[in-house]
């Protein structure tokens, strides 16, 4: 355990910590479809029908909702949440004029994602990044698609996979997370909307960075959004998803899925820019982000990497796992997780060793300010046959003011004594001798504590592709001083 | 340039510094000695801004205004720079990110163009080479597993690159080896200069054959109880400290 250092919570900390702003925090004035309020087996055939989806689809939607109905909701995690009345919200918006293609999108909603960043015309694309747009919803366009096509990758929304890879979505939907996994999976599977599809195939190193932008933008709209991952034997590919919603004082449900599988010698590296609108300094408002995320290495010498940056949302809840299924696989978890004022996060990761050889890392940072509660839970699950198996789990969590909380919870199973695991864990105080050490080079406080907490952060930064670890560092900076963008 | 008149400063509720008065004109070297415990670090905290003291009495005026209200940044802008006694670690930080955001800030300050990781590093790396360090140091986390004279060596690459008008430098020589210690020395040397100046807290009279001093004071129980020229730094050495105390 690293030396406890005082923190010297004086005013202009608390300033400082008080004055953050959300940039992203307007909304967009587009005609929208919104389904009535409230969740009812009507309301799926609904969203299934508006897709005009397949039987088998609604089937296993009807299925998933039936199971939910069923199910409670989970009280484990070191969260206070208000009760969620899921008849209070919308399950399905989208915009009225359904885009064919970029010249058809909202000039309203272009802008949108110019202001957030994300051009999606094609003379102000991002280069080397390919965008699925995802607007409350539906899918809105896909950036690069026919260019990554010419070698076989397949990268579009989900409904429109389920239209034109209907084979390939069916074969995997619903197999690395059942629909009944837990309660907020069963709901996601009952009431998706879109999200997006990938499958690389044989062999094929992705050349560009595929990324996910979603927006909520609907009020009293939960967002339901579903991805799919797929790689095939020997291919590579960098999946990177964004998220901002508008500053509103009622919170907002967002319930997301992910999947991930990898083949033989493939590679995933998934990673998550989180910035959901957190609340206000009162707590007021703000996403209650439930979200599951796995990724099954079912291929030998597999690799599925997830790295998040958490810095939004009022309630996060999530934990992407990796099941390391194939001989040699391995298994990565890189995270930094940030609550300010009244954030509260529970999140962390599983890595369940069944195949010989595998190999885990988990690098967990905690962030706690203002009244923030910060929690890391893990599990390290080692199988009888996982011969081999290796884990290395770091969980350092930083506390800035005396309000805030950081816990960690790490739970270790292992059937196979051969398993070798190595924990760390450290908590400190940001020093206030660093600061001071930086106030005398010539930082202000505020530039100081960034530097501080950027640093610390450094080795998880360091696993997001070079475009977006700037992004990170600026977001984390935001997050803590409050200085308006 | 830099004034102390009568200071008082207390540390939870313990005086430490009980009426010090030191004036250091620019271009001077003066030299501090004193036993352990003496105060001598805790002046130096003081001059560059650190809240933890109270300070019951006296003022510090930097070139004839009082700057016991300015923030530590503020010091450091106006050119008052402090090598640490006991450098501080900051992971994931490196030090050529540190040191250029450091030097922006104090750019910045002044209405100066911050300056480009290029431009930067090639200022660095020539300061880097005066000091005879390896360039591997401007790439590793900020004094993270550096060895004790690394980090001292650093102060002074720091140092160098602030280019500050007023130093002082905590007991800089203390874990040098004999080399590093005329190298450190080479580096003080090639900053001095008419319109700066230095306060050198020391033990060994040693360094004071390198930097040689224009004033010794000797600092016992937070008060200067004698002064003179660099031979005093000698008589301290065989004499000792006891017969300075009443
Ligand atoms: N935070 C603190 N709390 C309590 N006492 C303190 C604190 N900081 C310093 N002191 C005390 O103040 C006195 C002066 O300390 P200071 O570090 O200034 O001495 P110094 O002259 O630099 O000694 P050295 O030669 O060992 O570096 C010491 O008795 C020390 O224990
Ligand atoms: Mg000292």
């Amino acid at each position: 355990m690293r030396e406890e250092l005082k923190i010297d919570n004086d005013q202009a900390t608390k300033e400082m910590l008080e004055s953050e702003e959300y940039k992203y925090g307007f909304t967009t004035d587009v005609d929208q479809e919104i389904f009535p309020k409230g969740l009812n087996e009507d309301i799926v055939r609904k969203i299934s029908a508006k897709k005009n989806e397949p039987k088998w689809l609604l089937d296993f939607r009807l299925n998933a909702y039936k199971r939910w109905l069923r199910m409670e909701d989970p009280d484990w995690a070191k969260l206070n949440i208000d009760k969620i009345d899921y008849n209070e919200m919308s399950y399905y918006a989208s915009p009225k004029k359904a885009p064919d293609s970029l010249d058809d999108i909202d000039p309203e909603i272009l802008e949108t994602y110019d202001k957030l960043g994300i051009p999606l015309e094609e003379q102000k694309m991002l280069e080397g990044v390919a965008v699925d747009a995802v607007f409350d919803s539906v899918s809105l366009v896909t950036t690069f698609k026919d260019k990554l096509a010419e070698l076989g990758i397949i990268f579009c929304s989900f409904s429109e996979a389920v239209k034109d890879h209907e084979a390939l979505v069916k074969k995997y939907l619903g197999k690395v997370i059942p629909a009944n996994d837990n309660y907020f999976a069963a709901l996601n599977a009952a009431v998706f909307t879109d999200g997006s599809f990938v499958y690389v195939p044989k062999g094929v190193r992705c050349p560009m960075e595929l990324s996910t932008y979603f927006r909520i933008n609907a009020e009293n709209t939960g967002q339901f959004e579903r991805t799919l991952i797929i790689a095939d034997e020997g291919s590579y590919v960098s999946y990177l998803e964004g998220c901002t919603a508008p500053k509103r004082s009622e919170s907002q449900l967002h319930a997301a899925c992910v999947e991930l599988l990898a083949h033989d010698d493939a590679t995933i590296k998934y990673s998550t820019i989180q910035n959901w609108y957190p609340g206000d300094k009162n707590g007021k408002g703000g996403i209650y982000n439930f979200v599951t995320k796995r990724g099954n290495c079912v291929g030998k010498n597999s690799r599925i990497s997830w790295t998040q940056v958490e810095t939004g949302s009022a309630i996060t809840w999530k934990y992407p796992s990796c099941i390391l299924t194939g001989d040699n696989s391995v298994g990565e978890f890189y995270s930094v997780a940030l609550t300010n004022n009244w954030q509260q996060a529970d999140t962390g990761t599983k890595m369940i060793h069944l195949g010989k050889n595998t190999k885990s890392t988990i690098v967990s940072k905690g962030i706690s300010a203002g009244q923030g509660q910060n929690t890391y839970r893990g599990l390290v699950k080692v199988g009888e046959n996982a011969k081999d198996a290796r884990n290395y789990t770091q969980c350092d969590s930083i506390l800035i003011g005396d309000k805030c909380g950081a816990h960690t919870f790490p739970y270790i199973e292992i059937k196979n004594p051969s398993a070798k695991l190595e924990h760390e864990a450290t908590t400190s105080k940001v020093g206030e001798d660093q600061i001071f050490y930086c106030q005398q080079r010539g930082m202000n406080e505020e530039d100081a504590l960034s530097l501080i907490v950027n640093g610390f952060c450094k080795e998880v930064f360091k696993e997001l592709p070079f475009e977006f670890a700037v992004e990170a560092e600026r977001l984390l900076s935001v997050s803590l001083e409050g200085s308006v963008g | 340039m830099l004034e102390i008149i009568d200071l008082h400063a207390n540390i939870e509720d313990k005086e430490i510094l009980k009426g010090l008065t030191l004036k250091i004109n620019k271009g001077e070297v003066h030299s501090i000695m004193g036993p352990n415990g003496s105060g001598k670090s805790t002046l130096a905290s003081i001059l560059a801004g650190k809240e933890d003291y109270e300070i019951t009495k006296g003022d510090i005026l930097f070139n004839g205004e009082s700057i016991m209200e300015m923030a530590p940044e503020e010091r450091a802008q106006e050119g008052i720079f402090l090598a640490f006694q006991y450098p501080i670690e900051i992971p994931g930080v490196t030090n050529s990110y540190f040191l250029r955001e450091a030097l922006n800030s104090i750019r910045k300050s002044k209405g100066d163009k911050p300056l480009k990781p290029v431009e930067f590093v090639k200022i660095a790396k020539e300061k880097i080479k005066d000091l005879k360090m390896d360039e591997s140091l401007l790439n590793r986390s900020l004094n993270e597993g550096f060895s004790g004279g690394e980090k001292k060596r650093n102060e002074i690459l720091q140092m160098s690159i602030l280019n500050p008008c007023m130093s002082i430098l905590d007991e800089t020589d203390s874990g040098l080896d004999i080399d590093a210690l005329q190298i450190v020395a080479n580096g003080v040397n090639a900053n001095r200069g008419d319109d700066k100046s230095f306060l050198v807290i020391t033990h060994y009279q040693r360094l004071l054959n390198y930097i040689v001093p224009d004033f010794v004071h000797v600092l016992i129980e937070g008060r200067i109880v004698k002064s003179g020229d660099k031979s005093l730094a000698l008589e301290l050495e065989s004499k000792g400290y006891s017969w300075l105390e009443n």
